[in-house]
């Protein structure tokens, strides 16, 4: 295949980036998107050229580092990680465009590599429960029912990649902190600090710099972990319940 | 990754991004309930002079002698522009911090479901601020007269809508309206916290008919008497 990247390339925070083109020729479709990348970055560093700097780390859709816009997309054309992506899903002589995730809250670090710290400050506030220290607790003396356990791990299975804050016309992260407050929300053992938590996330959230939600539901068609938007909805429905008197923390 | 506890104080639960959100909503349901009203209204005019100029007298002396004359439109006038103010300011600063919150714009950026109505509710908003503002010179203070002047409501209705650009006017207003309203529905249901996965789907569709039922009942009246069948 050929094809001709745009790639943005971006020194270091301060300096402004620019989109800058690459042909390149005798592309495998049987690549993933990653190896392309790879084997580039193999040609500029023989060139005496900066490699392109991108994140990953599994490559295998599950830790949830690597992800780019592509073609005006968070993670391209199908709905999977960017690591999963094959060039299989492009044309022979396609032009394809390449920036990172574009929020203020996730700051360019190079390239195409951001810090998504602001999304671990978030957890920080409230995605967690709190246990006593000492033995683990035996897994079977709370029971969950089904239906609960099921949806609580489909939140659960929130990668953390940052595509839902990409893809949202606002830059908001409602996606993330949603799948975490269902998630937690879903089990007894978030239950005493449901009320607290839903506050908590979304007042650090706000205070990261995303934008707020306006229900556009790009986040969850992009999701590659399929997080539904239905989170949103709960995670609305646990703050405006937080506001009652009698749930106060 | 060590992260450095938070000492930072939690705001409450309403100075959220969310709690704006919530009043938008609530205000955005108060909005809603006051068009189908409106609407409803409108239609007298299908009904004749009679009807129609009853009804405005019947809104007038609605809730008399408890309420003064023409209390409850009162009542009501102020409750809206507080409505107004509330939707419109949370509106600017949910605006502002979407705006920050992406300084750097995409090259390239495709979204992949959104529609045309959700992408436009900001603007859309302010298209319809600025028609309301002009609806209320022309048919509540009469700063602005189209056909002359009457002491009738219904000839006041009948000579404006005779003009084909007032009509154009209302109509691009009302797309506008059913546009926001579409959207705006379903989100003001989503932000409530009442949609689940099996509700999506209906609600989308229901807020599509409600818009649809708006826009036509509104532009019905102002339709009918440009091609002369309310006369
Ligand atoms: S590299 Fe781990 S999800 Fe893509």
């Amino acid at each position: 295949m050929k094809i001709t990247l745009k790639i943005w390339r971006q020194k270091n925070a301060t300096n402004p980036g620019r989109l800058v083109t690459y042909e390149r020729d005798g592309v495998s479709a049987d690549m993933s998107f990653l190896e392309m990348l790879d084997v580039l970055n193999e040609d500029l560093t023989t060139q005496g050229e900066e490699p392109v700097a991108f994140d990953h780390d599994c490559r295998e859709g599950i830790c949830g580092s690597c992800g780019v816009v592509i073609d005006g997309v968070a993670h391209g054309p199908q709905r999977t990680t960017t690591c999963q992506l094959h060039m299989r899903s492009f044309a022979d002589g396609d032009t394809i465009t390449v920036e990172p995730w574009r929020a203020d809250p996730f700051p360019v670090i190079k390239d195409l590599v951001v810090n998504r710290g602001a999304f671990d400050r978030i957890i920080a506030a409230g995605g967690f429960v709190s246990v006593n220290t000492g033995s683990a607790p035996e897994a079977h003396a709370t029971p969950v029912p089904k239906v609960d356990a099921d949806r609580a791990f489909e939140a659960a299975a929130c990668i953390g990649c940052g595509a839902c804050v990409a893809a949202c016309p606002n830059a908001s992260a409602m996606l993330f902190t949603a799948a975490k407050i269902t998630h937690l929300g879903a089990l007894p053992q978030g239950q005493p600090e449901r009320a607290a938590r839903v506050v908590s996330m979304l007042d650090q959230q706000d205070a990261e710099g995303f934008g707020g939600c306006t229900n556009i539901g790009e986040c969850a068609a992009v999701c590659p972990a399929g997080v539904p938007l239905e989170t949103i909805s709960q995670l609305n429905f646990d703050l405006r319940r937080s506001m009652t008197p009698s749930r106060r923390h | 990754m060590a992260i450095a506890t938070q000492d930072r104080k939690t705001r409450p639960a309403g100075r959220t991004s969310v709690g704006l959100k919530v009043v938008m909503a609530t205000t955005g349901v108060l909005f809603l309930l006051f068009l189908l009203a409106h609407s409803y209204g409108n239609l007298k005019a299908f009904a004749g002079q009679a009807a129609y100029d009853g009804y405005a007298e019947h809104l007038r002396t609605f809730g008399e002698p408890i309420l003064p004359r023409s209390g409850f439109l009162w009542l009501m006038g102020v409750v809206l522009i507080v409505s107004v103010v509330l939707h419109v300011s949370a509106a600017v600063v949910l605006w502002q911090r979407a705006h920050r919150a992406r300084s750097t714009p995409y090259v390239a950026f495709k979204p992949v479901q959104a529609t045309l109505s959700s992408r436009t509710m900001r603007w859309g908003g302010l298209t319809i601020l600025l028609f309301v503002i002009f609806h209320l010179l022309q048919f509540t203070t009469g700063t602005i007269q189209v056909g002359g002047s009457f002491d009738s409501p219904y000839q006041r209705l009948v000579a404006a809508f005779q003009v084909w650009y007032v009509v154009l006017v209302y109509a691009l207003a009302m797309v506008a309206l059913g546009m926001h309203l579409r959207h705006g529905i379903w989100s003001a249901v989503q932000t409530l916290g009442w949609s689940t996965r099996a509700r999506e789907v209906p609600i989308k569709r229901t807020a599509l008919v409600i818009a649809l039922v708006i826009v036509v009942g509104f532009l019905a009246p102002p339709v009918g008497i440009l091609f002369g069948l309310v006369k």
